[in-house]
């Protein structure tokens, strides 16, 4: 039998380890699996290579990971925002280390990873800052710069329902990079607001198939990061 | 010397220039605003990077939804009609030239229409670029939304930009509170400048060639 979940968000993220890369879901407040971040954070790994479009909000999730002191290097494509204080004064202080990447090439890279796709060419940086370095190739008469997939070890993502093959749906705009990072992790641990029976998540539905899922556990009510930055919230 | 158009009015002016059935993407900032003016009996659907296509204005605070937020973070509705992608898609939009248009903002834009709008390349700033690389690319036409000149009076229209590049050759237009300018082959031609503004002047506060195109129109809007 085919059983993906798992009973608590300690036991999702228990075999994170040091220097693991980590692909966080989530686009501002929208799809923050910020509960298993938190059991990250317990868990305890150093050292992380961490994948999210911006770089936390407040004192909680992906900021309060940083905070930490558990991410080595960020890679995203927007890390300021107006509750960016974490990550802003670790960069300041030449403790975490940036790579920026534009939001369409990363996505394209989640993309490429999950795919099998060993490279494509885009025409997103070329004559930039961003594209210097890079193989470029004129196609059709136009210029594109070579980019690489963006594997990862882990990927932690909030859905809405799960069920046990994994199948999942989002809500909103909180699907965002879900689907794809789901696709470019080795293991795949998903956080959902309910768990399905088999066959109660109509199959035309599905957003993420479960063949690219290892893990759920249910997360009925998740922490509101907005609610969590009003209230002044810290984890731990 | 009269005043040039304020943010709003700008705003106004582009309005005017998006047809109906337009697909397009509004860039952080300035840009937003062109939403506000939409002329009536158009029907033009807004996109926005994190996978909406189809977005509505911002609810009043109890209707707003963590889930439901714009590329600028802000709360949005979705208007009947609209969709959600994941990011991929969303990208594909953008980059595979299926937005008709995107409206940035800029720093700077050269004569070529090369566009810098995502970082100063000041010492110590942390650089974010978002989806405007992208969006420079992707989007079948580029208006630049800017001031003519920065707070200190320095031209934001340039022979040769000097911030880090957005993408090259980007900007098709230009629509600053003092002319609407086109980006052809052959050079940054105004369409259109605001009244009591002799082309003398335009051209004292342009860091670019300039020349009128062939026929020269004003540009105004009502009092907003």
């Amino acid at each position: 039998m085919i059983d993906k979940r798992v009973a608590s968000v300690a036991e999702a993220v228990a075999d994170i380890t040091d220097g693991a890369t980590v692909l966080i879901g989530g686009f501002g407040e929208a799809g923050s699996p910020t509960e298993l971040i938190h059991a990250l954070i317990d868990r305890g790994a150093r050292g992380l290579t961490v994948v999210n479009n911006n770089a936390g909000n407040g004192h909680i999730g992906l900021a309060a990971l940083l905070e930490q002191r558990r991410v080595a290097r960020m890679i995203c494509t927007y890390p300021r925002s107006s509750h960016s204080e974490a990550f802003e004064e670790l960069y300041r202080a030449g403790e975490v280390a940036l790579e920026v990447v534009p939001q369409g090439t990363l996505a394209e890279r989640l993309r490429a990873a999950g795919a099998g796709i060993g490279g494509f060419y885009t025409p997103t940086a070329v004559g930039t800052p961003l594209g210097e370095g890079k193989e470029t190739r004129t196609i059709d008469g136009r210029d594109y710069v070579l980019e690489y997939p963006l594997h990862a070890d882990f990927a932690l993502i909030k859905a809405e329902r799960a069920d046990r093959w994994g199948n999942l749906t989002y809500r909103l705009a909180a699907r965002n990079f879900g689907p794809l990072m789901c696709m470019a992790a080795e293991t795949t641990i998903v956080q959902a607001r309910s768990l399905a029976e088999l066959g109660g998540i109509d199959p035309e539905a599905v957003v993420t198939p479960g063949i690219f899922v290892d893990r759920v556990v249910a997360v009925p009510e998740p922490m509101s990061e907005r609610e969590a930055i009003l209230r002044g919230d810290r984890y731990p | 010397m009269k005043q040039g158009l304020t943010r709003n009015q700008v705003a106004w002016r582009i309005a005017r220039d998006i047809p109906d059935g337009a697909i397009v993407n509004l860039g952080i900032g300035q840009p937003v605003l062109v939403a506000n003016f939409l002329p009536a009996g158009r029907e033009i659907v807004f996109h926005s990077e994190n996978g909406i296509l189809g977005m509505g204005p911002e609810p009043p605070e109890d209707a707003q939804d963590e889930d439901l937020i714009n590329a600028g973070k802000q709360p949005i509705t979705l208007l009947p009609g609209a969709s959600i992608c994941h990011h991929a898609d969303s990208f594909a939009m953008i980059r595979g030239r299926h937005l008709d248009l995107c409206v940035l903002g800029a720093f700077q834009v050269a004569a070529n229409g090369d566009l810098a709008n995502w970082s100063t390349g000041a010492e110590g700033a942390i650089p974010g670029v978002g989806g405007a690389m992208d969006l420079a690319v992707g989007a079948r036409a580029v208006y630049a939304m800017t001031d003519h000149c920065t707070r200190r009076g320095e031209p934001k229209i340039v022979a040769r930009a000097t911030y880090p590049l957005t993408g090259r050759g980007a900007v098709d237009r230009i629509y600053t509170d003092l002319a609407v300018i086109d980006v052809t082959p052959a050079g940054l031609a105004v369409r259109e400048m605001v009244r009591g503004l002799d082309f003398a002047e335009l051209r004292a506060r342009t860091g670019a060639p300039i020349e009128p195109a062939d026929r020269l129109g004003v540009l105004e809007a009502p009092e907003l």
